[in-house]
């Protein structure tokens, strides 16, 4: 899948959860301006880390308990999964080198 | 083999947004450098109120965003890169490195623009993205119903202290004077607001808690009593510095670190100019920015003509 995936609590588990690959969670809601800018760079991430990281995306408004569980209190926050469990977090808004090196940290 | 701009723009904000378009429109090759994302800090406003042309107000994201398509739509080239160094070469000759290769123009207008200032307190590091936040937009509506705390005593505290009342039981905003720097309007708000306390005099010494902020240790700088105040969340809202690093043998900087122009927004070296938050001005406002960015832009126009 080479676009961000929206997940809901009921798609969670098996797209991020259940996932052999890494998967990097975008925690966004509609009043957050920060994370519209991030936007387009997890879209490019998304693209050129196609079939080794799945991407979802998480709108706290419409699935706060998924926010809640994983103690998620500021936006936009990056919950990169590995096996099942959070492996690192990014909070605030960073550059996309920042997200690459992140993401290339995890992949090793 | 580097390629020679006319005009390389240092930043993505409204200033350097507005820069370009008025380079761009002025057919010079202009390329606009930007380290993370376009917008700048006004992208964490919920929404702008005066910026004039938007009655309704607009959410600061949009409005850089129509300002990016803007200057766009007239070739204006982007590229997101971070700036690591200038050399200044001679008269038509900068040359720019930055983490992804040199680029070479004839004339620069620097428009990084500034960051948030940090409280520098044990804390504030590890409860970042857990309580301690600089965007009480994006953020405040995590604490529904908790008490939380903003520190500062400017415009941006002081709307998103009226902002937080919306989500948070109460509101304390924490000031270490005991007069707002606010715009009046603003500050008639906040003190119609019973969900939002002041407290005077005061600065912030630790942030503390456990899987997340619990509270605060404050001090007056008057009278030197500490005490502990009981908050889910912190926004820190203390104001900006300058992002001029690596300009500080380039161009004339003043002691807080922002950029010396005179009225044509001309640094000491011929051929750079700044624009926005990055220099030195009383008014940080985006249309002041934009402003400047247009100005720059026409100036630099003369410039690379040879005028």
């Amino acid at each position: 899948m080479s676009q961000p995936i929206s997940v809901t609590e009921q798609t969670f588990g098996d797209v991020v959860l259940a996932n052999k690959n890494l998967v990097m969670v975008d925690f966004s809601a509609s009043w957050c301006g920060p994370c519209k800018a991030v936007d387009p760079l997890i879209d490019e991430l998304a693209r050129e880390y196609s079939g080794r990281v799945t991407f979802a995306k998480v709108n706290v408004e419409e699935s706060n308990s998924i926010a809640t569980r994983y103690g998620v209190q500021g936006l936009p926050t990056i919950l990169i999964f590995k096996e099942g469990k959070p492996f690192s977090q990014i909070n605030g808004a960073k550059p996309k080198a920042e997200l690459k090196k992140r993401l290339d940290a995890a992949l090793t | 083999m580097v390629e020679l701009y006319d005009v390389i723009i240092i930043g993505g904000g409204p200033a350097g947004l507005t820069a370009g378009l008025y380079s761009a429109r002025a057919r010079l090759k202009t390329l606009l450098l930007e380290k993370a994302f376009v917008g700048g800090q006004i992208v964490n406003a919920e929404r702008v109120d005066n910026y004039p042309g938007f009655p309704e107000g607009i959410a600061g994201f949009d409005l850089v965003m129509f300002m990016q398509q803007q200057a766009t739509k007239y070739d204006l080239e982007i590229a997101n890169t971070e700036v690591t160094a200038i050399e200044n070469k001679g008269k038509y000759h900068k040359l720019v490195s930055t983490t992804d290769g040199s680029y070479e123009a004839k004339a620069l207008i620097i428009a990084g623009g500034a960051e948030h200032n940090h409280l520098a307190v044990p804390g504030e590091q590890e409860f970042m993205g857990r309580g301690v936040s600089y965007c009480a937009t994006c953020d405040g509506a995590f604490y529904r119903d908790q008490a939380v705390a903003i520190v500062g005593g400017g415009d941006s505290a002081v709307v998103e202290a009226v902002s937080l009342t919306k989500f948070a039981s109460k509101v304390y905003v924490i000031h270490r004077r005991d007069q707002l720097r606010a715009s009046k309007l603003v500050q008639e708000q906040a003190f119609a607001n019973e969900k939002i306390e002041f407290i005077w005099n005061t600065v912030v010494e630790a942030i503390e808690g456990d899987a997340k902020v619990q509270k605060l240790i404050i001090k007056n700088v008057k009278t030197k009593v500490q005490s502990a105040l009981e908050v889910a969340a912190i926004f820190v809202s203390i104001g900006l510095h300058p992002n001029t690093e690596y300009l500080k043998d380039i161009v004339s900087l003043d002691d807080e670190g922002y950029i010396v122009t005179n009225e044509k927004l001309e640094t000491d070296a011929p051929g750079i100019l700044a624009a926005g938050d990055i220099r030195q001005s009383s008014v940080r406002q985006v249309v002041v920015a934009a402003g400047d960015g247009a100005t720059a832009a026409i100036y630099t126009e003369k410039y690379v003509a040879g005028l």
